[in-house]
């Protein structure tokens, strides 16, 4: 959504990696449990943790700053 | 040389704010606001005539000379939370004629300067990083998880009354009742990225769109649940010039488009620094058996802050700094003031309850 370019498909789902952190994702998406039932994320662009440690799973609840969490991506 | 002289009915000041005064600039200011100002004829005929707020330039002076800290100088932080509020519209029975009347923005820049200065004095600021942006967000992350010291969420989450939960809410209630608006002023301040990043956080704030999601109004509800009123400045009285320099320090950020730059680091701190407290306080609330109409609240901002913190040290603060790289210095000193002056308030609750007593001022 921030990238030049990308109005076209300012629609379309958009996941970013931050460094040492979530993923973010924006743009039209829909979450799902394994049982396909939707998961709502209660916002617009959301946080998906990825360090494991989150308490409010699948979004990211800041703890991977607790645990010091590297990406190794960055 | 008050409006008192002229048509329109003086008001009790009592009758128009939600407050006493703090001294004698407070007081003048408060009787001056109790009226209209006289100057304000629609054909512009009377904007010739003296300004009757002329002596509150002097009299800004006078309590700054006579303050020993601006940060926590009852009259000074009152003084200016009044004056902001005449942008806000803190104050209904206020006549909106005074926002731009020269005298008070003369006064309030006076205030201003002194108490940007001081901050500067007083706060460290770390050593800047290259302009870019993951040099500074990996900066913004190194100051606001350097905090230590005694915490206030985990003193909420694990042993605060419910009295003392109370004074919580009274004290943020001057900020959160009316969260988010002191950071939109940068909105129309800034361009390109950081402003498309900016409007992506406070469009959460503001709750999409929907009301009931707003923050603001997601807070008052949590107020209301707890057994307090929701009505802003209800509280105003309650609480020291501490928490009101914490307000006060956002909206001087906010507002001048010179300090973008600052209110841009103000926010990235501020939410780099809220998902885990608001986890703590969550926990504290539901320890005393309130259920979600009052921790909705708190449990909203740990997920939503997570994306907004993100968002505001790359996107925002970081971006920023790659297109304006002569404001770096500003963003780190933007985030080290809010770390400090917001640390100041949170440990102005926590000495007061370890010590015994209420966190709230005996005045009323």
């Amino acid at each position: 959504m921030s990238t030049e370019g990308s109005r076209a498909a300012d629609d379309a789902a958009t996941i970013t990696p931050y460094p040492d952190g979530p993923l973010i994702v924006r743009g039209d998406f829909e979450i799902l449990s394994p049982d396909g039932e939707p998961i709502p994320g209660g916002r617009k662009t959301v946080a998906l943790c990825r360090c494991g440690v989150s308490s409010i799973k699948p979004f990211c609840d800041g703890t991977h700053k607790l645990v010091k969490f590297r990406s190794g991506d960055s | 040389m008050t409006a008192t002289m002229h048509t329109p009915a003086t008001q009790d000041s009592t009758a128009v704010f939600p407050m006493t005064p703090r001294g004698p600039l407070s007081a003048e200011l408060m009787t001056l606001l109790s009226s209209a100002p006289d100057d304000s004829a629609p054909d512009g005929s009377a904007l010739d005539r003296s300004d009757p707020a002329a002596g509150i330039v002097l009299s800004a002076r006078s309590a700054l000379a006579a303050a020993e800290s601006i940060t926590r100088d009852e009259d000074v932080q009152l003084s200016l939370f009044i004056l902001y509020g005449l942008h806000y519209g803190s104050f209904d029975a206020v006549s909106a004629d005074w926002e731009w009347q020269p005298s008070l923005v003369a006064a309030r820049t006076v205030l201003e300067r002194a108490f940007e200065a001081e901050l500067r004095a007083t706060i460290d600021v770390p050593e800047l990083p290259e302009p870019t942006r993951a040099a500074v967000a990996q900066a913004l992350s190194a100051l606001t998880t350097a905090e230590g010291g005694p915490s206030l969420s985990r003193y909420v989450a694990k042993q605060a009354t419910r009295e003392q939960l109370g004074e919580f809410l009274m004290q943020r209630s001057v900020y959160t009742l009316r969260e988010a608006d002191p950071h939109s002023w940068a909105i129309p301040r800034l361009t390109g990225r950081a402003k498309a990043a900016l409007v992506e956080i406070q469009t959460d704030e503001y709750g999409s769109g929907r009301f009931a999601r707003m923050h603001s109004e997601i807070f008052a509800t949590t107020m209301r649940s707890f057994g307090l009123e929701s009505r802003y400045g209800r509280y105003v009285s309650d609480v020291p010039a501490i928490t009101l320099a914490s307000l006060n320090v956002m909206s001087m950020f906010g507002i001048n488009r010179r300090l973008r730059g600052a209110i841009v680091g103000h926010l990235a701190a501020f939410e780099m620094t809220s998902s885990i407290p608001n986890g703590m306080y969550a926990r504290g609330f539901s320890r005393l058996g309130y259920g979600t109409e009052v921790t909705a609240y708190f449990d909203e901002h740990v997920a939503a802050d997570a994306v907004h913190e993100q968002i505001a040290a790359h996107d925002l603060a970081g971006a920023l700094a790659e297109d304006e790289p002569g404001l770096l210095g500003d963003i780190l000193f933007g985030a080290a003031a809010c770390l400090v002056v917001d640390g100041w308030a949170g440990a102005h609750m926590l000495d007061a309850w370890t010590a015994g007593r209420s966190s709230l001022r005996g005045e009323r």
